[in-house]
C-alpha cells in the first residue's frame, strides 16, 4: 500500500500502476464532478494525510461526513436520517424514497398496480426487509428462515469483457441462477434453502484470554429445479450498513486509484487492487466501489441489481421482469409480471422511482463520533495507525465538487476505507471470484457508524456473512494482507485491546 | 460548539436588525419562549384529549355497543387535531424526534396487532406481519421466546415496537388505536373507512373475531402507553422541562429549529410523504389515518401548525388563546416584504388543505381521492401540495433574512464557514 501522498503526480502515477483499463474512463464518474485546481489538491493532500497527533481529536473528525453529518438518535433511528445539509425542497424526494425503500412489493397480476410485480422467485418484498433500520443484516436465528443473508452462485467459465484486465470469469449457475432466491410468490417453488452450521475455533490471545470465533458452513438445501452443478461456488452475504453511500460514490476515483499497490512495492505486506466492472447505468467500465467485493461502480448500480436479483423487479437499467429466473426456469419467465404499456414507462420499478430510491440511498446520513477525545478512544485511535489498521482502513477523503448533489460535494469525510480489494486469507475466503476480485478478496468496507451497530440493529454481528459476533472476534478473522495486523492485536496487552475497541465503538 | 459560534453571529444579526426598531419590537429570546408556551399548550391540549380517549376506551370495553364504539371512535378524532398541531415541533427539537415514533408512527402492517382480511398480503419475511398478537399469547421473535400472555404497556413499547427491526410493525401510538377502534378499511379508493363491529370487544358469549379479551388488553395497553408518552412530553414543555432548557439557552440556534420544523414539516413530509406519495402510487395505503379516513384533519391541522409557529398564536382546544411575540414580528422587523409574503402564503396553504377538508367532509374521503382518474381529487390534493411548497421558499427566505440556515442547528462547521474542513 502507498501511504504517501503527493497530490496528482502520485495519482496518475498510481493510476498508470493499476492500468486495468483506460484510466479516463475510471474517472468518468456519473456524477457532475468538477475539476480541482493544483492548489486545491495541494490543500486536499494536506488535509488527509494521517495524523501523528494522538493528544487530542483532530478538527472535525467528530463530523465523519462533513456537513452531511447528523447528531446521533439515540435511538434505532441512527441510521435513517437524510444528510445534515440537505435544503427543504429535496427533503421530499428524500422521504419519496424513503417510501419505496420501505414499500412492500406484491405478486402479479394486483389491484395495487402501482406496487406489484414481485418474483416470481426472490429474496425479499421490500428493501428494507433486509436493510432492516437501514443497517446490517443478521444471521438467522434458529428455525428462523434468512432474509438478509443469502447466497451467491456461480460456475466457473463464460467469457470476461474484454476490456477488463484480469477478469476471473465466471457465470450464473446454469438453472439457479445468480443468487439463490429462497422465496417464490404463489404458484412457483423457491429454490432453496440457505443451510448454515457453525464449529466453535478457539483463539488464545496473548494474554491468555480466549475468544471462540464460530466459523460458519454453508449449504442449499431442499434444491427445487434438480441437482445444482459439482462446481458451483456458494458466496454469503450479508445486507451491509446503508449509510454514507453517496459521499463514498463521490471520492474521485484518482484519489482511490493512487492507493492501488498491486504488487506491493512499498512492502507492507498489503497490495489493494482496484474493483473495475462494466457499469450498467455508464455502459462502460468503472471503479467498483458497492457491494462486498466491489462489483457495482455506482449507487443507481447497487440499486437497480438489488431490485431485480433481490426481489425480481424490472428498472430502466435491468429491464427483464423475472429478475434472477433463468432460461431453464420457464415457468417463472412466462408468469405474469407488474408491467403494463401504459404505466410505469412499462416497468416494475420505473425511471422515477429508481431515482428516488437511489437519491435516498445516496443520503442515508452519518451520524457523528462520540468519544472523540476519550483518553482511552485516542490511545485506540493510535494503535488502530500504528498497527497500520489505517493500511486498508484509509480513515479520510474529500469528495468531489458536484455540480447537482450539495450535500455530497466537497465534503472532508472519514470512512476508513480505500475501497479496494485485498486478501483476508483463507479463514474468510468464499473461493468465488467476482470480476477481477479472487475467492479470497474482500472489499475494504467503510467503519463509520460501526459502534451504533447494536443500538440500530439489535445486534453487533460484522464482516461479510455476520460471523463475527463482536469487533474483537471480526478483527481476529482477519487473514492475508492483514495477518500482520491481527497478530499485533493478538499480541496486545488488554488495556490496549480494549482502548482499540474503544475507538471502533466511538466510530 | 457551532452552534454557539452560530448563535453570536446570529444575534448580532438580529440586534443590527433591531437597532432602529421601537422598544417594543421582539426579541429572540421572547419569541422562543412563546414558541415553548404554545408547544406546551398543545401537548397539554392532546394530554387531555388522550385521556378521554382513555375514558371513552373504558366505556367502550365495559360496555361494548354501537353507541360507545362511536363514542370512543369520536374521542379519538377528537384527539387528533391538538396533536397534528405539535407536528412542527419536530425536526429540530431532538427530545421531540427521538420520542415521535412511539406515538404517531404509519404506515403499519396492522396484521402484527389483530385478525386482518384474508387477502392482505402476509409477508414471509416479515413473519410477525401475520403475527396477530391478540390471537397469539406465545410466539417466538428473533429466536427467542415471547411471553405476551398478558398484553401490557411494557410489552407493546419494549417487545412488540418495530419488532425485529421492521419499521411497519407499529405497535403503539394514534394508529394502533386507530387500527382497534375502526378495523382494516377494505374499501380501497372507494368510499367508507374500517368498519370493525362492536362485538370484536363484547366478552364472553357474542365476541367476534375471537380473543375478545385480548383486543380490549391490547387496546387499553396502548391507550394507556399514550397517554404515559404525552404526558412525558407536555411536561418537558413545562417550566423549567427539558425541551425548553436548550432553546432558552441558545435562542439563535432556537429560531433555526422553529424554522426548520416549519420546513421540513411543509415540503418534505407533509407535500412529499403524506400527499404526493399517495397520489404518485395511488395507493390508499399511504393514506395518514387510513382506517378511519380522519386523513384531511390530520393534514389540516399539521398545516395549521406551521402557521401557529410562525405568527405566535395557537387556538387551545377549550378556545382560550396563547399567543406572543412571534417570528413574523422578527422577520417583518428584517425585513417587512419577506413577512408579508409568507404570511400570504401560510394562508394560502392553510386555504388548501382545508378546502380538501371541507370536499371529504362532504363525501369525498381523502382515499377516494387517490383514486386513479379522480381528477378533481387530485386537484385538491395538489392544491396542498403547491402551497405548501411554495411557502417552504419564503421559511427559507425568512431564515436568510434572520442571518440563519437550516442545517446549521444540525451543528455543521462548514456551513458557518466553508472553507473551515481546509483551514
Amino acid at each position: 500500500m502507498i501511504r504517501h501522498w503527493s497530490g496528482l503526480a502520485a495519482a496518475l502515477g498510481a493510476v498508470a500502476l493499476a492500468a486495468p483499463v483506460l484510466a479516463q474512463s475510471l474517472d468518468d464518474s456519473p456524477l457532475a464532478m468538477l475539476p480541482r485546481s493544483k492548489a486545491e489538491i495541494a490543500r486536499i493532500a494536506a488535509v488527509v494525510a494521517p495524523t501523528r497527533d494522538f493528544s487530542k481529536a483532530e478538527a472535525f473528525e467528530v463530523k465523519s461526513a462533513g456537513a452531511a453529518t447528523v447528531r446521533v438518535r439515540p435511538t434505532a433511528d441512527a441510521f435513517s436520517q437524510f444528510s445534515g445539509n440537505m435544503a427543504f425542497d429535496r427533503q421530499m424526494n428524500f422521504n419519496l424514497g424513503n417510501a419505496l425503500f420501505t414499500k412492500t412489493w406484491v405478486p402479479s397480476p394486483s389491484s395495487t398496480r402501482a406496487s406489484d410485480g414481485l418474483g416470481p422467485l426472490f429474496n425479499a418484498r421490500g428493501c428494507q426487509d433486509c436493510h432492516l433500520k437501514d443497517g446490517r443484516g443478521h444471521t438467522p436465528a434458529d428455525g428462523e428462515k434468512p432474509v438478509s443473508l443469502f447466497l451467491r452462485l456461480s460456475v466457473p467459465g463464460g467469457s470476461a469483457p474484454a476490456d477488463i484486465k484480469d477478469w476471473l470469469a465466471t457465470q450464473p449457475e446454469p438453472v439457479y441462477g445468480g443468487q439463490l432466491q429462497n422465496f417464490a410468490v404463489e404458484g412457483h417453488a423457491a429454490e432453496g434453502r440457505m443451510q448454515v452450521s457453525y464449529a466453535d475455533v478457539p483463539v488464545i490471545l496473548a494474554d491468555g484470554a480466549v475468544v471462540t470465533l464460530r466459523a460458519p458452513d454453508y449449504a442449499v438445501a431442499d434444491a427445487a429445479y434438480g441437482p445444482m452443478r459439482d462446481d458451483v461456488q456458494l458466496s454469503p452475504r450479508i445486507a451491509p450498513q446503508m449509510i454514507g453511500l453517496g459521499l463514498l460514490e463521490a471520492i474521485p476515483a484518482a484519489d482511490l486509484l493512487a492507493q492501488v499497490d498491486e504488487t506491493d512495492r512499498d512492502g507492507d505486506g498489503i497490495s489493494g487492487r482496484a474493483s473495475v466492472v462494466p457499469s450498467a447505468e455508464l455502459a462502460r467500465p468503472a471503479l467498483g466501489r458497492f457491494g462486498l467485493k466491489a462489483g457495482a461502480a455506482t449507487v443507481r448500480d447497487q440499486t437497480a441489481a438489488a431490485f431485480s436479483g433481490d426481489m425480481g423487479l424490472s428498472t430502466p437499467l435491468h429491464p427483464d421482469p423475472w429478475g434472477d429466473c433463468s432460461a431453464a426456469q420457464d415457468a417463472c419467465r412466462t408468469a405474469p409480471d407488474g408491467a403494463e404499456p401504459d404505466s410505469r414507462d412499462g416497468l416494475e420499478v420505473d425511471q422515477q422511482s429508481l431515482d428516488l430510491v437511489t437519491f435516498y440511498a445516496r443520503n442515508l446520513a452519518v451520524p457523528e463520533r462520540r468519544d472523540v477525545d476519550a483518553p482511552q478512544v485516542l490511545r485506540g485511535k493510535e494503535l488502530f495507525y500504528s498497527l497500520n489498521c489505517t493500511g486498508c482502513h484509509t480513515p479520510k477523503h474529500v469528495t468531489a465538487r458536484l455540480a447537482d448533489q450539495p450535500e455530497q460535494s466537497f465534503q472532508l469525510i472519514w470512512p476508513y476505507t480505500d475501497l479496494l480489494l485485498h486478501d483476508m486469507g483463507a479463514g474468510l475466503a468464499d473461493n468465488r471470484p467476482e470480476g477481477r476480485a479472487t475467492g479470497r478478496e474482500w472489499k475494504t468496507p467503510p467503519l463509520w457508524g460501526i459502534g451504533l451497530t447494536a443500538q440500530v440493529s439489535g445486534h453487533s454481528e460484522f464482516l461479510h456473512d455476520g460471523r463475527a459476533r463482536t469487533l474483537l472476534e471480526a478483527i481476529l478473522w482477519h487473514g492475508g494482507e492483514a495477518e500482520a495486523a491481527r497478530d499485533a492485536v493478538v499480541a496486545l496487552p488488554k488495556p490496549d485491546r480494549d482502548a482499540l475497541i474503544a475507538f471502533l465503538e466511538s466510530l | 460548539m457551532s452552534n454557539r459560534r452560530l448563535a453570536l453571529f446570529a444575534s448580532t444579526a438580529l440586534a443590527a436588525a433591531t437597532l432602529s426598531q421601537p422598544a417594543t419590537a421582539a426579541t429572540p429570546a421572547e419569541v422562543v419562549t412563546t414558541y415553548a408556551d404554545i408547544a406546551e399548550a398543545a401537548y397539554g391540549d392532546s394530554l387531555t384529549a388522550a385521556i378521554g380517549l382513555q375514558g371513552a376506551v373504558e366505556a367502550l370495553i365495559a360496555a361494548p355497543s354501537e353507541q360507545s364504539l362511536a363514542a370512543a371512535r369520536a374521542a379519538w378524532i377528537a384527539a387528533r387535531p391538538s396533536y397534528q398541531q405539535t407536528e412542527v415541533y419536530r425536526f429540530g427539537n431532538a427530545i421531540v424526534d427521538d420520542w415521535e415514533g412511539r406515538v404517531n408512527a404509519w404506515p403499519l402492517d396492522e396484521g402484527l396487532i389483530d385478525y386482518v382480511d384474508p387477502a392482505y398480503g402476509q409477508s414471509e419475511e416479515n413473519a410477525l406481519s401475520a403475527l396477530n398478537v391478540i390471537a397469539t399469547p406465545h410466539f417466538t421473535l428473533s429466536g427467542a421466546a415471547v411471553d405476551a400472555s398478558t398484553i401490557t404497556p411494557e410489552l407493546i413499547a419494549g417487545t412488540l415496537q418495530e419488532a425485529g427491526g421492521i419499521e411497519a410493525n407499529v405497535a403503539s401510538g394514534y394508529h394502533a388505536i386507530e387500527f382497534l377502534l375502526w378495523g382494516q378499511d377494505l374499501n380501497g379508493t372507494g368510499p367508507g373507512a374500517g368498519s370493525r363491529p362492536f362485538s370484536d370487544f363484547v366478552q364472553g358469549d357474542g365476541c367476534t373475531g375471537g380473543n375478545c379479551d385480548r383486543r380490549a388488553a391490547y387496546l387499553q395497553a396502548a391507550t394507556t402507553l399514550l397517554v404515559a408518552d404525552l404526558t412525558e412530553m407536555a411536561g418537558n414543555w413545562a417550566e423549567g422541562g427539558a425541551a425548553r432548557a436548550p432553546l432558552e439557552a441558545d435562542p439563535a440556534a432556537a429560531l433555526a429549529a422553529m424554522l426548520t420544523g416549519m420546513g421540513s414539516l411543509s415540503y418534505g413530509e407533509l407535500a412529499g410523504q403524506r400527499m404526493r406519495l399517495g397520489l404518485m402510487l395511488n395507493d390508499p395505503e399511504e393514506e395518514h389515518d387510513c382506517f378511519s379516513d380522519n386523513t384531511h384533519n390530520s393534514q389540516y391541522y399539521d398545516g395549521l401548525g406551521i402557521q401557529n409557529v410562525y405568527l405566535g398564536h395557537y387556538i387551545r382546544a377549550d378556545g382560550s388563546t396563547v399567543s406572543g411575540p412571534s417570528l413574523s414580528d422578527l422577520v417583518a422587523q428584517a425585513d417587512p416584504a419577506v413577512d408579508t409574503r409568507l404570511k400570504a402564503e401560510l394562508d394560502a396553504s392553510v386555504a388548501a388543505l382545508a378546502a380538501l377538508k371541507v370536499a371529504a367532509e362532504a363525501g369525498m374521503a381523502y382515499d377516494q381521492m387517490l383514486a386513479p382518474g379522480n381528477a378533481e381529487g387530485e386537484a385538491l390534493i395538489m392544491g396542498g401540495v403547491e402551497a405548501l411548497v411554495t411557502q417552504t421558499a419564503s421559511i427559507q427566505r425568512a431564515m436568510l433574512v434572520l442571518g440563519l440556515t437550516a442545517a446549521s442547528f444540525e451543528g455543521s462547521e462548514s456551513l458557518d464557514n466553508p472553507a473551515a474542513v481546509f483551514q
